[in-house]
């Protein structure tokens, strides 16, 4: 009963939430949005027991990314009661109704053979952090594309200082 | 009586009782330290400014900021007409819930703790973001140059300190093994202060710039912003952003106290005591850089952050990470010493490798 009540309120904040990134005026309140939204996955990621995932969401898209959008949202003008004119509003319409039909399509034609299944609610162990680790830095882990990614986000941070470095 | 709390207790589940008498105890925790901190920091200050401090309100001035409260409480409620209605009222709030979730974490004494989560330091760090979006909020949502200039040095502080923070709490998990706090005041046989000094100053610094103290408090810079992020805050709303700064001191003190001094691990004292204890001195040494460093400028801090802590906070991690891979069973008595050396050199050589870059860029 609890955690129905915990999962309904999360996803109506959730949506709420990433309807106001869509709806509101102000690109400031959008980026406040968009904050509400991330918690409120960061909180359905934690009674999903996955405590690890949700604290590194708020961290990584809370702490940092909807910081910096929030930065950059500043640094725009007309921050306060505009949308941003865009010479595409009409092929946009077209990409979105065709990108929503496709999604629906799918989903109605997919087959969930979930309900078949035994809930498995009762027997989930939490994963701790340390199994995490393993996984990614393991032997047989994830270690080389944990590495890739490292290596390309070095990659970007080079390129983007030799972009911003004064000539 | 001890039958229907026993009876509710086998009904209604241990959790709910334990929520109930622990959320009532941190909230008055927090409420009791704010108002006892700010006694003590006018007291304390004034001491070390050759003068008497609040000493009229009651024996020693103590009824002082419970005369503030009211005060405050019938002053009138001013919003700008050009403000953010909406933000401008729900940001001191935004920025003051987070310093109790991260309250609810922290372990008082054996067992006496609201949540033991097994993620509590990634928890601490992401919660503590959420309250710089609150004080960033309550700066942009005024519509005063003022407070956005304030609000704008609390995110480059908020990105710059976080990364040090964040850093020297990873050799800490290292060391002590576990994430949870509790399992982290269980590991300190020996206070972390002297098993990672590095680490020690790297944190100090870090969280006095995560909570605006002195010598880092550019975001309300009284003399160049007037009063920073909260210069069109009044009456209730100021008095929030107010008890938000002194709860977050009393996060701070009590986030130093459980991460190097032992949390409530002590000889004689019951548990409590020695958190209490640990965390007013922790908060008397926040009082004494205050009276002793002048403010930062906003370029200073940043060059702090990024050209002193970061690279000391990755030295740290590493000697650390070496010592627990290669010598884990290395005898307190070398590897202290050794370390605290090691500590000491490096901070004095980058110092002087820093200063030494300053002079040839002229900055």
């Amino acid at each position: 009963m609890g955690s129905d009540l915990a999962f309904w309120v999360l996803a109506v904040t959730a949506v709420s939430g990433a309807l106001m990134v869509v709806t509101m005026r102000s690109l400031f309140r959008a980026a406040l949005g968009m904050i509400l939204c991330f918690l409120s996955i960061a909180g359905l990621f934690i009674t999903l027991t996955a405590e690890y995932l949700g604290m590194a969401q708020i961290f990584v898209y809370i702490g940092a990314i909807a910081i910096l959008i929030i930065m950059a949202t500043m640094l725009t003008r007309q921050v306060e009661h505009s949308n941003l004119p865009s010479p595409y509003k009409f092929p946009a319409i077209i990409g979105a109704l065709a990108f929503l039909g496709v999604s629906i399509w799918v989903l109605l034609n997919t087959q969930w053979f979930l309900e078949k299944l035994p809930p498995i609610i009762q027997d989930i162990t939490p994963v701790s952090t340390s199994t995490i680790g393993l996984i990614l830095f393991g032997q047989e882990g994830l270690i080389l594309a944990v590495e890739i990614a490292a290596l390309l986000l070095v990659a970007a941070i080079i390129g983007a200082i030799s972009v911003a470095k004064e000539k | 009586m001890n039958n229907w709390l026993i009876s509710l207790d086998n009904s209604v589940g241990n959790f709910w009782l334990q929520f109930l008498i622990m959320a009532v105890f941190i909230i008055a925790f927090v409420m009791s330290s704010v108002i006892m901190f700010i006694w003590t920091e006018r007291r304390v200050i004034a001491r070390f400014q050759a003068r008497l401090g609040p000493n009229r309100a009651g024996p020693f001035g103590l009824f002082q900021a419970i005369a503030d409260t009211v005060k405050i409480l019938t002053k009138e409620d001013i919003i700008p007409s050009l403000a953010d209605r909406v933000l401008f009222w729900t940001a001191p709030a935004i920025a003051f819930i987070p310093t109790l979730m991260i309250m609810a974490t922290i372990p008082f004494m054996n067992g006496f703790q609201m949540v033991d989560l097994n993620v509590g330091v990634l928890f601490i760090s992401a919660v503590s973001a959420i309250s710089a979006i609150g004080i960033f909020l309550s700066g942009v949502a005024g519509n005063n140059k003022y407070s956005l200039i304030g609000a704008m040095r609390e995110i480059a502080q908020l990105i710059s300190f976080e990364i040090p923070m964040v850093l020297s709490l990873a050799s800490l998990v290292i060391a002590c093994g576990s994430m949870s706090l509790t399992q982290i005041v269980a590991a300190q046989n020996v206070p972390n202060i002297i098993l990672q000094p590095l680490g020690f100053v790297v944190f100090m610094v870090a969280i006095l710039a995560e909570i605006n103290r002195t010598p880092f408090d550019l975001v309300e810079a009284d003399s160049e912003l007037t009063c920073g992020f909260n210069t069109e805050y009044s009456g209730m709303k100021f008095a929030l952003l107010y008890l938000t700064e002194y709860s977050e001191a009393v996060v701070g003190a009590a986030l130093i106290t459980t991460f190097f001094l032992g949390g409530w691990r002590g000889p004689f004292l019951p548990g409590i005591m020695w958190f209490v204890v640990k965390m007013i001195a922790s908060f008397m040494f926040i009082l004494w850089l205050r009276s002793t460093l002048p403010r930062l400028r906003i370029d200073q801090s940043m060059h702090l952050a990024w050209k002193g802590l970061l690279p000391l906070a990755l030295v740290n991690l590493f000697v650390i990470a070496l010592k627990n891979v290669f010598f884990p069973d290395l005898s307190l008595w070398i590897s202290v010493p050794v370390y605290i050396l090691v500590s000491v050199l490096v901070i004095l050589l980058w110092a002087g490798f820093l200063r030494k870059g300053r002079k040839s860029l002229v900055v």
